[in-house]
């Protein structure tokens, strides 16, 4: 069994656990299903970035998303559902017309992304403009992993594009400023939710 | 089959018309960020798939990595906002929620 037949074969199982996954997230009508089908369909596109050569990013999806993000969510189902709103039924029409909606959206989406042959697309920006730098594009299979690559760059270094080439761009390639602007905005986001979802005393207990 | 970037596109392309279902037809609120999350997580596969297939390169994995950052703060904020919605209404359903109607 060759290396492709195996990738064709990992792709084929993730790419059918993610997209069913997403699918039954739509179909299902209880909400604590919804959150496990929600794990599964992150999980498998955890494993398509591994597919993809990012280790990393298919790293933190995992720790982040299915580990963070959802474990959230559950909390806020946990917290929220009572009774009889644990089931929040759509009627049978609704349902119909979401999934004829779905899958027009779907094959306008699909339609219009593959008429572009993204070759074409990706050689005729290279030579010039902003992807003068770019060598051969980046082939992480060939260079091991990603993440020493990807920590320079949130510092502001980019040893695998050449800098020197393109000094007449105005833009910087290194993401040390958005690398800040977004742990600040974390730590800000962090104390806004905790500051609106504290426990608040309601107004009427205390005049009492 | 060879895979190729196409093949992923699709698979993002699924994962965004979920998503984006999931948002316009669930009552439940907490429904409505699990759509959210879905469309995040469509537009992560293309950016990752055109890192590998293009000369996007290793730009296409930071942008993923932001675009994971900022998911996790907006489930956060948008988790709060649910909770005090059910605070002042006693329910999730986000139908209730007409008071601002015109």
């Amino acid at each position: 069994m060759s290396a492709e037949q195996i990738h064709s074969g990992l792709f084929a199982l993730f790419a059918i656990i993610a997209c069913g996954a997403a699918i039954a997230v739509v179909m299902s009508q209880n909400i604590v299903r919804m959150a496990f089908w929600l794990v599964m369909s992150l999980g498998a596109t955890a494993g398509l970035f591994f597919l993809l050569d990012a280790d990393f990013v298919g790293a933190t999806q995992l720790l982040v998303y299915v580990g963070g993000t959802v474990v959230l969510l559950i909390f806020g189902v946990m917290l929220t559902a009572s009774g009889p709103y644990i089931r929040i039924r759509m009627s049978p029409a609704e349902g119909v017309l979401a999934g004829g909606i779905g899958i027009l959206f779907l094959a306008m989406v699909y339609s219009t992304v593959g008429a572009v042959n993204w070759e074409n697309v990706s050689s005729a920006a290279s030579p010039s403009g902003l992807g003068a730098g770019v060598s051969e594009g980046f082939n992480a299979s060939s260079q091991g992993n990603t993440t020493r690559p990807l920590g320079l760059a949130f510092i502001g270094l980019r040893p695998d594009r050449d800098l020197g080439a393109d000094i007449h761009s105005p833009l910087s390639t290194g993401y040390l400023l958005p690398f800040e602007i977004v742990s600040v905005h974390l730590l800000v986001v962090l104390i806004g939710a905790a500051y609106l979802a504290r426990a608040k005393r309601r107004s009427d207990t205390v005049e009492e | 089959m060879e895979v190729g970037l196409n093949h992923y596109l699709f698979v993002g392309a699924v994962m965004f018309v979920t998503g984006v279902i999931c948002m316009a037809s669930k009552r439940n609120g907490i429904g409505v960020l699990m759509g959210v999350e879905l469309v995040l997580n469509g537009a992560n596969v293309n950016f990752v798939a055109f890192a590998r297939y293009t000369a996007l390169g290793l730009d296409g994995h930071v942008i993923a990595m932001f675009v994971i950052v900022l998911a996790a703060a907006e489930a956060a904020v948008a988790l709060a906002i649910a909770l005090n919605f059910y605070n002042n209404h006693l329910t999730i359903d986000v139908d209730r929620g007409d008071e601002l109607r015109g």
